[in-house]
Protein backbone atom coordinates (compact mmCIF):
# COMPACT_ATOMS: atom_id res chain seq x y z
CA UNK A 1 0.00 0.00 0.00
CA UNK A 2 1.19 3.24 -0.87
CA UNK A 3 0.09 6.45 1.84
CA UNK A 4 2.21 8.59 0.50
CA UNK A 5 0.06 8.56 -2.84
CA UNK A 6 -3.04 7.87 -1.57
CA UNK A 7 -5.23 9.37 1.24
CA UNK A 8 -7.36 6.60 1.36
CA UNK A 9 -6.24 2.70 0.22
CA UNK A 10 -9.52 0.07 0.81
CA UNK A 11 -9.02 -3.67 0.19
CA UNK A 12 -11.36 -6.49 0.14
CA UNK A 13 -13.55 -4.44 2.08
CA UNK A 14 -17.20 -6.31 3.59
CA UNK A 15 -19.43 -5.36 6.30
CA UNK A 16 -22.36 -7.62 7.15
CA UNK A 17 -25.63 -7.17 9.41
CA UNK A 18 -26.55 -10.91 10.14
CA UNK A 19 -27.05 -12.84 6.86
CA UNK A 20 -26.93 -9.29 5.16
CA UNK A 21 -24.09 -7.99 3.13
CA UNK A 22 -23.96 -4.45 3.11
CA UNK A 23 -20.36 -4.05 1.30
CA UNK A 24 -19.48 -6.50 -0.76
CA UNK A 25 -15.81 -6.80 -1.07
CA UNK A 26 -15.06 -3.39 -2.68
CA UNK A 27 -11.16 -2.31 -3.23
CA UNK A 28 -10.10 1.35 -4.51
CA UNK A 29 -7.77 4.06 -3.79
CA UNK A 30 -7.95 7.36 -3.54
CA UNK A 31 -5.69 9.72 -4.32
CA UNK A 32 -4.10 12.48 -2.36
CA UNK A 33 -5.76 16.11 -3.34
CA UNK A 34 -8.43 14.09 -5.43
CA UNK A 35 -12.16 15.38 -5.95
CA UNK A 36 -13.05 11.50 -5.47
CA UNK A 37 -17.40 11.04 -6.37
CA UNK A 38 -18.95 7.90 -3.97
CA UNK A 39 -22.28 7.83 -6.02
CA UNK A 40 -25.23 4.93 -5.54
CA UNK A 41 -28.58 4.32 -5.57
CA UNK A 42 -30.09 4.67 -1.99
CA UNK A 43 -29.41 1.06 -0.06
CA UNK A 44 -26.55 0.25 -2.54
CA UNK A 45 -24.27 0.40 0.72
CA UNK A 46 -22.72 3.78 0.53
CA UNK A 47 -23.30 5.13 4.23
CA UNK A 48 -21.93 1.88 5.68
CA UNK A 49 -18.79 1.91 3.39
CA UNK A 50 -18.39 5.92 4.71
CA UNK A 51 -18.92 4.40 8.37
CA UNK A 52 -16.21 2.89 8.11
CA UNK A 53 -14.11 4.68 6.92
CA UNK A 54 -14.31 7.56 9.24
CA UNK A 55 -13.76 5.53 11.76
CA UNK A 56 -17.25 4.87 13.30
CA UNK A 57 -18.11 1.14 12.48
CA UNK A 58 -15.57 -1.66 11.90
CA UNK A 59 -15.46 -4.18 8.82
CA UNK A 60 -16.14 -7.37 8.85
CA UNK A 61 -13.41 -8.40 6.57
CA UNK A 62 -11.03 -6.51 4.24
CA UNK A 63 -8.11 -3.97 5.48
CA UNK A 64 -7.18 -0.67 4.39
CA UNK A 65 -5.99 2.60 5.54
CA UNK A 66 -7.70 6.25 5.79
CA UNK A 67 -5.30 9.16 6.13
CA UNK A 68 -2.55 6.79 6.52
CA UNK A 69 -4.45 4.80 9.47
CA UNK A 70 -5.95 1.76 9.59
CA UNK A 71 -9.69 1.02 9.45
CA UNK A 72 -9.45 -2.19 11.80
CA UNK A 73 -7.59 -0.46 15.03
CA UNK A 74 -6.98 2.61 14.18
CA UNK A 75 -9.79 4.44 14.82
CA UNK A 76 -9.63 7.13 17.17
CA UNK A 77 -6.83 8.51 14.88
CA UNK A 78 -9.03 8.49 11.69
CA UNK A 79 -11.23 10.41 13.60
CA UNK A 80 -8.48 12.90 14.72
CA UNK A 81 -7.16 13.27 11.03
CA UNK A 82 -10.37 13.63 9.05
CA UNK A 83 -13.14 15.99 8.58
CA UNK A 84 -16.60 15.05 7.91
CA UNK A 85 -19.76 17.17 7.02
CA UNK A 86 -23.64 15.45 7.32
CA UNK A 87 -26.24 17.18 4.85
CA UNK A 88 -27.99 17.73 8.01
CA UNK A 89 -26.74 20.94 9.88
CA UNK A 90 -24.99 19.59 12.84
CA UNK A 91 -23.47 22.87 14.48
CA UNK A 92 -25.41 24.17 17.78
CA UNK A 93 -28.08 26.47 16.56
CA UNK A 94 -27.82 27.85 19.68
CA UNK A 95 -24.10 28.87 19.90
CA UNK A 96 -23.62 31.84 17.82
CA UNK A 97 -20.89 31.57 14.79
CA UNK A 98 -17.88 32.68 16.87
CA UNK A 99 -18.73 29.95 19.29
CA UNK A 100 -19.39 27.39 17.08
CA UNK A 101 -15.73 27.58 15.88
CA UNK A 102 -14.35 27.81 19.28
CA UNK A 103 -16.10 24.73 20.47
CA UNK A 104 -14.97 22.66 17.02
CA UNK A 105 -11.33 23.87 17.39
CA UNK A 106 -11.19 23.04 21.57
CA UNK A 107 -13.02 19.76 20.59
CA UNK A 108 -9.99 18.99 18.44
CA UNK A 109 -7.05 20.47 20.77
CA UNK A 110 -6.13 23.60 19.27
CA UNK A 111 -5.13 26.14 21.51
CA UNK A 112 -6.76 29.11 21.88
CA UNK A 113 -4.02 31.22 19.61
CA UNK A 114 -5.07 28.56 16.71
CA UNK A 115 -8.91 28.85 17.73
CA UNK A 116 -7.89 33.15 17.61
CA UNK A 117 -6.40 32.34 13.83
CA UNK A 118 -8.84 29.89 12.70
CA UNK A 119 -11.92 32.40 13.56
CA UNK A 120 -10.40 35.23 11.44
CA UNK A 121 -9.17 33.14 8.49
CA UNK A 122 -12.30 31.58 8.34
CA UNK A 123 -14.97 34.60 8.65
CA UNK A 124 -13.12 36.74 6.25
CA UNK A 125 -12.85 33.96 3.68
CA UNK A 126 -16.56 32.94 4.31
CA UNK A 127 -17.62 37.34 4.23
CA UNK A 128 -19.41 35.92 8.07
CA UNK A 129 -17.70 38.60 9.78
CA UNK A 130 -21.16 40.68 10.47
CA UNK A 131 -22.58 37.13 11.69
CA UNK A 132 -19.83 36.31 14.40
CA UNK A 133 -22.35 36.99 17.21
CA UNK A 134 -25.61 35.34 15.53
CA UNK A 135 -26.92 32.28 16.24
CA UNK A 136 -25.42 29.43 13.77
CA UNK A 137 -29.67 28.66 13.40
CA UNK A 138 -30.35 31.77 12.38
CA UNK A 139 -28.21 32.07 9.57
CA UNK A 140 -29.54 31.18 5.95
CA UNK A 141 -28.97 28.03 4.68
CA UNK A 142 -26.12 28.64 2.60
CA UNK A 143 -24.47 30.34 5.08
CA UNK A 144 -24.85 27.28 7.48
CA UNK A 145 -23.74 25.24 4.71
CA UNK A 146 -20.62 27.11 3.93
CA UNK A 147 -19.69 27.36 8.02
CA UNK A 148 -20.33 23.56 8.28
CA UNK A 149 -18.25 23.19 5.49
CA UNK A 150 -15.07 25.35 6.91
CA UNK A 151 -15.58 24.26 10.64
CA UNK A 152 -15.17 20.67 9.31
CA UNK A 153 -11.45 21.82 8.32
CA UNK A 154 -10.82 23.57 11.57
CA UNK A 155 -8.00 20.70 12.30
CA UNK A 156 -6.54 21.11 9.03
CA UNK A 157 -7.21 17.38 8.02
CA UNK A 158 -6.26 15.22 5.02
CA UNK A 159 -9.45 13.97 3.78
CA UNK A 160 -12.88 15.83 4.39
CA UNK A 161 -16.01 13.82 3.95
CA UNK A 162 -18.62 15.62 2.29
CA UNK A 163 -22.27 13.32 3.02
CA UNK A 164 -24.84 14.86 0.25
CA UNK A 165 -23.80 18.39 0.95
CA UNK A 166 -25.72 20.15 -1.38
CA UNK A 167 -29.40 18.54 -0.89
CA UNK A 168 -32.42 20.87 -1.00
CA UNK A 169 -29.69 24.28 -2.05
CA UNK A 170 -30.53 26.56 -4.59
CA UNK A 171 -28.98 26.35 -7.57
CA UNK A 172 -26.31 29.49 -7.39
CA UNK A 173 -25.59 28.56 -3.57
CA UNK A 174 -25.37 24.65 -4.65
CA UNK A 175 -22.63 25.67 -7.28
CA UNK A 176 -20.78 28.20 -5.09
CA UNK A 177 -20.56 25.58 -2.52
CA UNK A 178 -18.72 23.08 -5.48
CA UNK A 179 -16.47 26.30 -5.98
CA UNK A 180 -15.34 25.96 -2.36
CA UNK A 181 -14.62 22.83 -2.23
CA UNK A 182 -12.64 23.41 -5.89
CA UNK A 183 -10.79 25.71 -3.85
CA UNK A 184 -10.32 23.33 -1.15
CA UNK A 185 -8.61 20.84 -3.26
CA UNK A 186 -6.22 22.80 -4.67
CA UNK A 187 -4.92 23.86 -1.62
CA UNK A 188 -4.02 19.43 -1.31
CA UNK A 189 -7.45 18.43 0.57
CA UNK A 190 -8.66 15.17 -0.34
CA UNK A 191 -12.08 15.42 -1.04
CA UNK A 192 -14.30 12.32 -0.73
CA UNK A 193 -18.65 13.14 -1.56
CA UNK A 194 -21.67 12.27 -1.76
CA UNK A 195 -24.23 13.26 -4.31
CA UNK A 196 -27.91 12.77 -5.65
CA UNK A 197 -27.39 15.84 -8.05
CA UNK A 198 -25.71 14.15 -11.26
CA UNK A 199 -24.41 17.11 -12.72
CA UNK A 200 -21.73 17.40 -9.76
CA UNK A 201 -20.60 13.95 -10.60
CA UNK A 202 -19.09 15.73 -13.30
CA UNK A 203 -17.34 18.12 -10.96
CA UNK A 204 -15.52 15.38 -9.31
CA UNK A 205 -11.90 13.82 -10.71
CA UNK A 206 -13.19 10.58 -10.16
CA UNK A 207 -16.46 8.66 -9.43
CA UNK A 208 -17.24 5.28 -8.13
CA UNK A 209 -20.80 3.73 -8.54
CA UNK A 210 -22.35 0.93 -5.83
CA UNK A 211 -24.46 -1.13 -7.05
CA UNK A 212 -25.72 -3.92 -4.43
CA UNK A 213 -22.98 -3.49 -2.01
CA UNK A 214 -20.39 -3.94 -4.99
CA UNK A 215 -18.33 -0.92 -6.72
CA UNK A 216 -19.88 -1.57 -10.16
CA UNK A 217 -17.86 1.32 -12.02
CA UNK A 218 -15.07 3.80 -10.89
CA UNK A 219 -13.34 5.74 -13.54
CA UNK A 220 -13.05 9.94 -14.41
CA UNK A 221 -16.69 10.95 -15.65
CA UNK A 222 -15.10 11.46 -19.03
CA UNK A 223 -13.87 8.00 -19.33
CA UNK A 224 -17.72 6.74 -17.64
CA UNK A 225 -19.32 8.41 -20.57
CA UNK A 226 -17.75 7.31 -23.61
CA UNK A 227 -17.49 3.62 -21.98
CA UNK A 228 -20.88 3.50 -21.28
CA UNK A 229 -21.75 5.65 -24.57
CA UNK A 230 -23.77 7.83 -22.49
CA UNK A 231 -24.12 12.13 -23.14
CA UNK A 232 -23.98 12.51 -19.25
CA UNK A 233 -23.61 11.50 -16.24
CA UNK A 234 -27.11 11.29 -15.03
CA UNK A 235 -27.47 8.53 -17.85
CA UNK A 236 -24.41 6.62 -16.71
CA UNK A 237 -25.41 6.33 -13.54
CA UNK A 238 -28.98 5.30 -14.92
CA UNK A 239 -27.08 2.25 -16.58
CA UNK A 240 -25.20 1.45 -13.93
CA UNK A 241 -27.18 1.56 -11.09
CA UNK A 242 -30.66 1.19 -12.77
CA UNK A 243 -28.82 -3.10 -12.58
CA UNK A 244 -29.64 -3.39 -8.98
CA UNK A 245 -31.11 -6.25 -7.99
CA UNK A 246 -31.41 -6.21 -4.00
CA UNK A 247 -34.54 -3.88 -2.58
CA UNK A 248 -33.16 -0.94 -0.48
CA UNK A 249 -32.93 -2.09 2.76
CA UNK A 250 -34.65 0.14 5.81
CA UNK B 1 -63.51 25.43 -11.80
CA UNK B 2 -59.84 25.47 -11.40
CA UNK B 3 -58.62 22.42 -8.70
CA UNK B 4 -56.65 24.81 -7.26
CA UNK B 5 -57.09 28.56 -7.01
CA UNK B 6 -54.95 30.78 -4.09
CA UNK B 7 -55.12 34.46 -4.20
CA UNK B 8 -52.72 36.89 -2.43
CA UNK B 9 -51.63 34.41 0.01
CA UNK B 10 -49.13 35.38 2.85
CA UNK B 11 -47.80 33.82 6.13
CA UNK B 12 -45.68 34.70 8.73
CA UNK B 13 -44.08 33.35 11.76
CA UNK B 14 -43.36 36.00 13.93
CA UNK B 15 -40.58 38.43 12.40
CA UNK B 16 -40.08 35.55 9.53
CA UNK B 17 -42.29 36.01 6.14
CA UNK B 18 -42.68 32.69 5.29
CA UNK B 19 -44.99 33.34 2.48
CA UNK B 20 -45.67 36.60 0.59
CA UNK B 21 -48.31 37.53 -1.85
CA UNK B 22 -48.66 34.14 -3.61
CA UNK B 23 -51.15 33.34 -5.74
CA UNK B 24 -51.53 30.35 -8.07
CA UNK B 25 -54.15 28.70 -10.09
CA UNK B 26 -53.95 25.00 -10.85
CA UNK B 27 -56.07 23.19 -13.67
CA UNK B 28 -58.16 20.13 -13.21
CA UNK B 29 -55.74 16.96 -14.29
CA UNK B 30 -52.33 18.60 -14.49
CA UNK B 31 -49.35 17.96 -12.31
CA UNK B 32 -48.36 21.34 -11.30
CA UNK B 33 -44.48 21.84 -9.67
CA UNK B 34 -43.54 24.25 -6.83
CA UNK B 35 -39.77 24.39 -7.50
CA UNK B 36 -37.76 25.56 -5.04
CA UNK B 37 -34.94 24.99 -2.50
CA UNK B 38 -35.11 24.54 1.09
CA UNK B 39 -36.93 27.31 2.86
CA UNK B 40 -38.47 29.10 0.44
CA UNK B 41 -42.05 28.51 1.83
CA UNK B 42 -42.89 25.31 -0.33
CA UNK B 43 -44.18 23.39 3.18
CA UNK B 44 -45.65 26.66 4.69
CA UNK B 45 -48.01 26.77 1.11
CA UNK B 46 -49.00 23.20 1.43
CA UNK B 47 -49.98 23.09 5.17
CA UNK B 48 -52.27 26.55 3.99
CA UNK B 49 -53.87 24.88 0.81
CA UNK B 50 -54.59 21.52 2.72
CA UNK B 51 -56.39 23.35 5.52
CA UNK B 52 -53.43 22.90 8.39
CA UNK B 53 -52.86 26.14 8.77
CA UNK B 54 -54.94 29.49 8.33
CA UNK B 55 -53.00 32.07 6.23
CA UNK B 56 -52.54 35.55 7.32
CA UNK B 57 -54.14 36.99 4.75
CA UNK B 58 -55.13 36.50 1.05
CA UNK B 59 -58.20 33.48 0.08
CA UNK B 60 -58.41 30.50 -1.97
CA UNK B 61 -60.34 27.27 -3.24
CA UNK B 62 -59.71 23.85 -3.81
CA UNK B 63 -61.87 22.15 -5.97
CA UNK B 64 -64.76 25.32 -5.17
CA UNK B 65 -64.32 24.60 -1.61
CA UNK B 66 -62.60 28.10 0.41
CA UNK B 67 -59.81 27.10 1.94
CA UNK B 68 -60.77 28.77 5.49
CA UNK B 69 -64.57 28.23 5.64
CA UNK B 70 -65.20 24.65 4.15
CA UNK B 71 -62.41 22.87 5.39
CA UNK B 72 -64.00 20.04 6.19
CA UNK B 73 -65.13 19.66 3.11
CA UNK B 74 -61.84 20.17 1.42
CA UNK B 75 -60.00 17.36 3.68
CA UNK B 76 -62.80 14.79 2.09
CA UNK B 77 -61.44 15.30 -1.61
CA UNK B 78 -57.80 15.60 -0.82
CA UNK B 79 -54.82 13.12 -0.71
CA UNK B 80 -51.65 14.84 1.48
CA UNK B 81 -48.35 13.32 1.19
CA UNK B 82 -46.16 15.38 4.14
CA UNK B 83 -42.32 15.25 3.42
CA UNK B 84 -42.02 13.70 6.55
CA UNK B 85 -42.74 10.24 6.98
CA UNK B 86 -46.22 10.28 8.72
CA UNK B 87 -47.58 7.11 8.90
CA UNK B 88 -48.07 5.18 11.93
CA UNK B 89 -44.57 3.25 12.51
CA UNK B 90 -45.92 0.53 14.69
CA UNK B 91 -48.88 -0.75 12.47
CA UNK B 92 -48.19 -2.48 9.48
CA UNK B 93 -47.83 -1.94 5.77
CA UNK B 94 -52.13 -3.35 5.44
CA UNK B 95 -52.95 -1.83 9.10
CA UNK B 96 -52.07 1.41 7.94
CA UNK B 97 -53.95 1.22 5.02
CA UNK B 98 -56.76 0.39 6.30
CA UNK B 99 -56.51 3.38 9.12
CA UNK B 100 -56.39 5.72 6.31
CA UNK B 101 -59.14 3.87 4.44
CA UNK B 102 -61.68 3.47 7.20
CA UNK B 103 -60.98 7.24 8.57
CA UNK B 104 -62.14 8.61 4.97
CA UNK B 105 -65.55 5.97 5.53
CA UNK B 106 -64.13 3.77 2.55
CA UNK B 107 -61.92 0.68 2.27
CA UNK B 108 -59.26 -1.12 0.73
CA UNK B 109 -61.66 -3.34 -1.32
CA UNK B 110 -63.98 -0.36 -2.91
CA UNK B 111 -60.24 1.19 -4.55
CA UNK B 112 -58.17 -1.13 -5.23
CA UNK B 113 -57.61 -0.68 -8.66
CA UNK B 114 -56.81 2.96 -7.82
CA UNK B 115 -53.66 1.52 -5.61
CA UNK B 116 -53.30 -1.52 -7.07
CA UNK B 117 -50.14 -0.75 -9.50
CA UNK B 118 -47.83 0.98 -6.29
CA UNK B 119 -49.64 -1.11 -3.40
CA UNK B 120 -48.71 -4.48 -5.35
CA UNK B 121 -44.94 -3.63 -5.30
CA UNK B 122 -45.12 -3.29 -1.65
CA UNK B 123 -47.86 -6.07 -0.96
CA UNK B 124 -45.12 -8.65 -0.40
CA UNK B 125 -44.46 -6.76 2.75
CA UNK B 126 -47.95 -6.20 3.68
CA UNK B 127 -47.26 -7.68 7.47
CA UNK B 128 -44.40 -5.41 8.39
CA UNK B 129 -44.60 -2.56 10.32
CA UNK B 130 -44.07 0.76 8.71
CA UNK B 131 -41.20 1.69 10.66
CA UNK B 132 -39.19 -1.14 9.13
CA UNK B 133 -39.66 -0.66 5.45
CA UNK B 134 -36.84 1.05 3.37
CA UNK B 135 -37.33 4.86 2.29
CA UNK B 136 -38.70 3.69 -0.84
CA UNK B 137 -40.96 1.51 0.55
CA UNK B 138 -42.51 3.46 2.67
CA UNK B 139 -42.66 6.23 0.23
CA UNK B 140 -44.76 3.64 -2.07
CA UNK B 141 -47.21 2.89 1.04
CA UNK B 142 -47.46 7.33 2.33
CA UNK B 143 -48.48 7.46 -1.32
CA UNK B 144 -51.18 4.70 -0.96
CA UNK B 145 -52.88 5.98 2.10
CA UNK B 146 -53.00 9.44 0.16
CA UNK B 147 -54.75 7.65 -2.40
CA UNK B 148 -56.81 5.15 -1.32
CA UNK B 149 -59.71 7.50 -1.12
CA UNK B 150 -59.88 8.45 -4.50
CA UNK B 151 -58.91 12.32 -4.13
CA UNK B 152 -59.74 14.88 -6.77
CA UNK B 153 -56.64 16.52 -5.73
CA UNK B 154 -53.04 14.93 -4.35
CA UNK B 155 -50.58 16.93 -2.66
CA UNK B 156 -46.93 15.48 -2.73
CA UNK B 157 -44.84 17.75 -0.40
CA UNK B 158 -40.83 17.02 -1.32
CA UNK B 159 -42.05 13.54 -2.26
CA UNK B 160 -38.27 13.22 -4.11
CA UNK B 161 -36.14 14.74 -1.64
CA UNK B 162 -33.13 12.62 -0.56
CA UNK B 163 -34.79 9.54 -3.29
CA UNK B 164 -31.65 8.44 -5.75
CA UNK B 165 -31.32 9.64 -9.68
CA UNK B 166 -32.92 6.19 -10.88
CA UNK B 167 -35.92 6.16 -8.01
CA UNK B 168 -36.87 9.35 -8.48
CA UNK B 169 -37.41 8.91 -12.25
CA UNK B 170 -39.54 5.93 -11.50
CA UNK B 171 -41.39 8.23 -9.24
CA UNK B 172 -42.67 10.25 -11.53
CA UNK B 173 -43.39 7.83 -13.98
CA UNK B 174 -45.79 6.67 -11.22
CA UNK B 175 -47.48 10.14 -10.91
CA UNK B 176 -47.90 10.43 -15.08
CA UNK B 177 -50.25 7.21 -14.50
CA UNK B 178 -51.94 8.48 -11.27
CA UNK B 179 -52.64 12.29 -13.50
CA UNK B 180 -53.85 9.82 -16.49
CA UNK B 181 -56.90 8.27 -13.70
CA UNK B 182 -57.95 12.53 -13.79
CA UNK B 183 -55.81 13.10 -9.97
CA UNK B 184 -54.94 16.56 -10.13
CA UNK B 185 -51.19 16.85 -8.71
CA UNK B 186 -49.66 19.43 -6.88
CA UNK B 187 -45.78 18.79 -6.02
CA UNK B 188 -42.77 20.40 -4.41
CA UNK B 189 -39.46 19.97 -5.76
CA UNK B 190 -35.98 21.00 -5.07
CA UNK B 191 -34.53 19.27 -8.17
CA UNK B 192 -35.20 21.62 -10.85
CA UNK B 193 -34.71 18.78 -13.31
CA UNK B 194 -38.07 17.57 -12.51
CA UNK B 195 -39.47 21.20 -13.84
CA UNK B 196 -39.71 19.45 -17.55
CA UNK B 197 -41.70 16.45 -15.83
CA UNK B 198 -44.67 18.75 -14.76
CA UNK B 199 -47.11 20.33 -17.12
CA UNK B 200 -47.17 23.75 -15.42
CA UNK B 201 -44.68 24.99 -12.54
CA UNK B 202 -44.01 27.67 -10.47
CA UNK B 203 -40.42 29.07 -9.56
CA UNK B 204 -40.63 30.16 -5.47
CA UNK B 205 -37.88 31.63 -3.73
CA UNK B 206 -37.65 33.25 -0.24
CA UNK B 207 -41.66 32.82 0.11
CA UNK B 208 -42.64 34.69 -3.33
CA UNK B 209 -43.43 33.19 -6.71
CA UNK B 210 -40.67 34.27 -9.19
CA UNK B 211 -41.68 32.73 -12.15
CA UNK B 212 -44.39 30.24 -13.34
CA UNK B 213 -46.17 28.76 -16.14
CA UNK B 214 -45.17 25.67 -18.64
CA UNK B 215 -41.70 24.89 -18.53
CA UNK B 216 -41.62 26.41 -22.50
CA UNK B 217 -43.06 29.22 -21.77
CA UNK B 218 -40.38 29.77 -18.44
CA UNK B 219 -37.39 29.23 -20.57
CA UNK B 220 -38.82 31.32 -23.66
CA UNK B 221 -39.24 34.42 -21.04
CA UNK B 222 -34.89 34.01 -20.53
CA UNK B 223 -33.79 37.35 -21.53
CA UNK B 224 -29.79 36.16 -22.64
CA UNK B 225 -28.53 33.74 -24.78
CA UNK B 226 -26.41 31.04 -23.25
CA UNK B 227 -22.73 29.65 -24.18
CA UNK B 228 -21.54 25.94 -22.94
CA UNK B 229 -17.97 26.27 -22.80
CA UNK B 230 -15.88 23.67 -22.23
CA UNK B 231 -11.83 23.80 -21.80
CA UNK B 232 -9.02 21.91 -20.44
CA UNK B 233 -9.05 23.42 -16.98
CA UNK B 234 -12.91 24.07 -15.93
CA UNK B 235 -11.81 25.90 -12.91
CA UNK B 236 -9.71 28.73 -13.84
CA UNK B 237 -11.95 29.03 -16.58
CA UNK B 238 -15.14 29.72 -14.76
CA UNK B 239 -12.91 32.90 -13.28
CA UNK B 240 -11.59 33.70 -16.26
CA UNK B 241 -15.32 33.43 -18.21
CA UNK B 242 -16.48 35.44 -15.31
CA UNK B 243 -14.32 38.13 -16.05
CA UNK B 244 -15.47 38.56 -19.53
CA UNK B 245 -17.11 42.31 -20.56
CA UNK B 246 -21.08 41.49 -21.67
CA UNK B 247 -21.21 38.11 -19.77
CA UNK B 248 -23.95 38.73 -17.19
CA UNK B 249 -22.98 35.08 -15.42
CA UNK B 250 -21.20 32.10 -15.34
CA UNK B 251 -21.84 29.24 -13.77
CA UNK B 252 -20.72 25.21 -13.59
CA UNK B 253 -23.27 23.21 -15.37
CA UNK B 254 -22.04 19.14 -15.27
CA UNK B 255 -19.50 19.28 -17.68
CA UNK B 256 -19.33 22.68 -19.12
CA UNK B 257 -19.97 26.25 -18.21
CA UNK B 258 -23.26 28.50 -18.86
CA UNK B 259 -22.29 31.48 -19.50
CA UNK B 260 -25.15 33.79 -19.68
CA UNK B 261 -24.30 36.74 -21.87
CA UNK B 262 -26.52 40.03 -23.74
CA UNK B 263 -26.30 39.46 -27.27
CA UNK B 264 -26.34 43.18 -27.79
CA UNK B 265 -22.84 43.92 -25.69
CA UNK B 266 -20.96 40.70 -26.93
CA UNK B 267 -21.20 37.35 -28.99
CA UNK B 268 -19.69 33.86 -29.15
CA UNK B 269 -16.59 35.16 -31.24
CA UNK B 270 -15.75 37.86 -29.03
CA UNK B 271 -16.25 35.73 -26.09
CA UNK B 272 -14.26 32.95 -27.31
CA UNK B 273 -11.53 35.78 -28.54
CA UNK B 274 -11.56 36.90 -24.67
CA UNK B 275 -10.85 33.20 -23.36
CA UNK B 276 -8.04 32.80 -25.71
CA UNK B 277 -6.26 36.07 -24.79
CA UNK B 278 -6.58 34.75 -21.23
CA UNK B 279 -5.01 31.99 -21.79
CA UNK B 280 -7.64 29.37 -22.57
CA UNK B 281 -7.57 28.77 -26.50
CA UNK B 282 -8.61 25.52 -26.69
CA UNK B 283 -11.88 26.03 -25.60
CA UNK B 284 -15.10 24.69 -27.38
CA UNK B 285 -18.13 27.01 -26.91
CA UNK B 286 -21.88 26.09 -27.95
CA UNK B 287 -24.85 28.13 -27.99
CA UNK B 288 -27.71 26.49 -26.12
CA UNK B 289 -31.08 26.83 -24.69
CA UNK B 290 -31.52 27.61 -20.89
CA UNK B 291 -33.27 25.04 -19.11
CA UNK B 292 -35.45 25.59 -15.56
CA UNK B 293 -31.94 25.99 -13.82
CA UNK B 294 -30.59 28.65 -15.49
CA UNK B 295 -34.01 30.63 -15.72
CA UNK B 296 -33.83 29.88 -11.48
CA UNK B 297 -30.84 31.34 -11.62
CA UNK B 298 -31.44 34.56 -13.54
CA UNK B 299 -34.98 35.07 -12.02
CA UNK B 300 -33.85 34.73 -8.22
CA UNK B 301 -31.50 37.80 -9.10
CA UNK B 302 -28.76 36.24 -6.81
CA UNK B 303 -26.64 36.85 -9.83
CA UNK B 304 -22.99 38.21 -9.98
CA UNK B 305 -23.81 40.93 -12.94
CA UNK B 306 -20.57 42.21 -14.59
Amino acid sequence: MDTELNAIEIRNLTKRFGNFTAVDNISFNVRNGEIFGFLGANGAGKTTAMRILCGLSRPSEGEGTVAGYDIRNEQEKIKRNIGYMSQKFSLYPDLTVGENIRLFGGIYGLNDRQIREKTEEMLSMLDLRQERDKYAGSLPLGWKQKLSFCIALIHDPRIIFLDEPTGGVDPETRRRFWELIYDTAEKGTTIFVTTHYMDEAEYCDRVSVMVDGKIAALDSPENLKTRFSARNMDEVFRIIAGRAEREERP
Amino acid sequence: MAAIEIRNISKSYRDIRAVQDISLKVDEGEIFGLIGPDGAGKTTLFRIMTTLMLADSGSGEICGHDIVRDYYGIRKIIGYMPGKFSLYQDLSVRENLEFFATLFGTTIKDNYDNIKEIYSQIEPFRDRRAGKLSGGMKQKLALCCALVHRPSVLFLDEPTTGVDAVSRKDFWTMLRRIRSSGVTIFVSTPYMDEAALCDRLALIQNGGIIGSGTPEEIVSAYPYRILAVKGPSMYPLLKALRKIDGTVSCFSFGDCHHVAYDPARTCREAILGKAAEEGFADCSAEEISPGIEDCFMQLSGKWILN
